[in-house]
């Protein structure tokens, strides 16, 4: 599984690394971010590629596992 | 509370603060300022005596409210997290820049969209500058720009800027250590306790929709994505019905009385360098409050550098000047834009540049 590590990274690079490997890769990709609003965004973008996701709370942030396409 | 799962929630929250905004103006805020996030920092500087222009000092209590709005509504929803350590001397910077373009246009993001719902045209040019900027801040994000991580930091730092800012508010009421105007924009304003409830209100609503003026536009050109342009369009709505309703809106660019000036070149580059400097900083002047109040140690550090930047604006003649009337000859004098300022813009974009290509993602891994 690709894994994007976003964690305390600023508006928009998580939503753009997601980007970045949703067209890059078909398979799952495991997106972690650190605050409830990068978590909201993520979920966004893969809603807007159709791919389902399951987002989970981690010990320092959250983990959205978006699944293949 | 979720509002960014549609467009007419995020409607609704600029509904509700073009509502804030419009009552303040209202209720003696001055009208085409209404809620400006530069200007209040600058009055608030005064206040506090960090510079001497007796017109523009008063503790505004809407940048109060802002922080601990969105710091209560951040604890509740359980969104508050107290992160630091991404380049904050390099958001320093960035505040500082925010609130020196700012003050040569004379508005912030906010505000510039206040003004064009009046009528100012002056606004709308400033606009084209505004959207350049952002546009440069995507091609450096596109190019790998980043002023990389921060780290989750103990609890407490993330609640300093709202503890400092209830301190500011204390003094206001307690004490009669703060500075305050007698005559200029620094002496209008509403009742204290409606600008504090204005301030919470909006802070919350801001903090639960995301609104940021900048990551409007950013979105549109990098992501075809409206959601937050849809806050900033109802929110332009409600003030233009609101300018309307109360004869406050004049087509016009020498309007004398409404705290704005011609000087086309220098408002399109003022805001250029503050959308640029926005878009690097991760969002506009709004939204590094709102940030600071959910915790972010480093928009905190922004705000600080918007405080020093507005101050420095006003101590070494940066500040653009509104255009007036003569009351003794009747004559209309235009306001515009001295030479430091024009000065200090052109360094603050190189300085955007700079940061804008010097920093990139690797390196912040």
């Amino acid at each position: 599984m690709r894994e994007v590590d976003a964690r305390g990274l600023s508006c928009p690079e998580p939503m753009m690394l997601t980007e970045e490997a949703l067209k890059a890769d078909k398979g799952a990709v495991r997106v972690l971010v650190s605050e409830p609003h990068q978590k909201m965004n993520v979920e966004k973008c893969a809603k807007d590629h159709g791919r389902k996701f399951t987002s989970t709370e981690t010990d320092d942030g959250f983990a959205v596992e978006i699944e293949p396409a | 509370m979720n509002l960014t799962d549609s467009k007419k929630k995020l409607a609704l929250a600029g509904v509700v603060c073009g509502l804030v905004a419009a009552c303040l103006a209202y209720f003696g805020n001055p009208a085409n300022m209404a809620f400006c996030i530069a200007c209040f920092i600058r009055d608030t500087a005064g206040a506090l005596g960090l510079h001497s222009t007796e017109t523009v000092q008063y503790a505004r209590p809407e940048i109060i409210g802002l922080v601990l709005g969105s710091f209560l509504i951040s604890v509740a929803t359980k969104e508050y997290r107290s992160m630091a350590g991404s380049s904050p001397m390099t958001r320093f910077v960035l505040g500082m820049i925010l609130a020196i373009g700012s003050l040569v246009f004379l508005g912030c993001p906010l505000r510039m969209i206040i003004r064009m719902s009046a009528g100012d045209l002056n606004a709308w040019v400033a606009l084209i500058g505004f959207i350049l900027g952002v546009g440069t801040g995507v091609f450096a994000l596109k190019k790998g720009f980043s002023l990389g991580r921060a780290h989750t930091a103990n609890r407490m730092s993330g609640a300093m800027l709202p503890v400092l800012m209830l301190g500011i508010l204390v003094l206001a009421l307690a004490t009669t250590l703060l500075k305050s105007s007698q005559s200029g924009p620094g002496s209008m304003h509403a009742p204290i306790i409606l600008s504090l409830i204005g301030g919470l209100i909006f802070g919350a609503f801001a903090q639960k929709s995301r609104m940021c003026f900048a990551g409007s536009i950013r979105d549109v050109i990098l992501m075809k994505n409206f959601d937050l342009l849809t806050i900033i369009g109802s929110f332009f709505v409600v003030m233009l019905i609101y300018n309307i309703a109360t004869g406050n809106f004049v087509p016009a660019f020498d309007t004398p009385g409404i705290i704005a000036h011609s000087d086309h070149l220098w408002s399109i580059l003022g805001m250029y360098a503050v959308g640029f400097a926005a878009v690097l900083a991760g969002g506009c002047p709004l939204r590094q409050l709102i940030l600071a109040g959910q915790g972010s140690s480093d928009s905190a550090v922004t705000v600080l550098g918007m405080f020093i930047g507005a101050a420095l604006s006003h101590n070494f003649g940066l500040a653009g000047s509104g255009t007036a009337l003569n009351a003794e000859t009747q004559e209309v004098v235009a306001g515009g834009v001295p030479m430091n300022g024009r000065i200090a813009v052109v360094i603050c974009i190189i300085v955007c540049f700079v940061i804008a290509f010097a920093n990139k993602r690797s390196e912040g891994k």
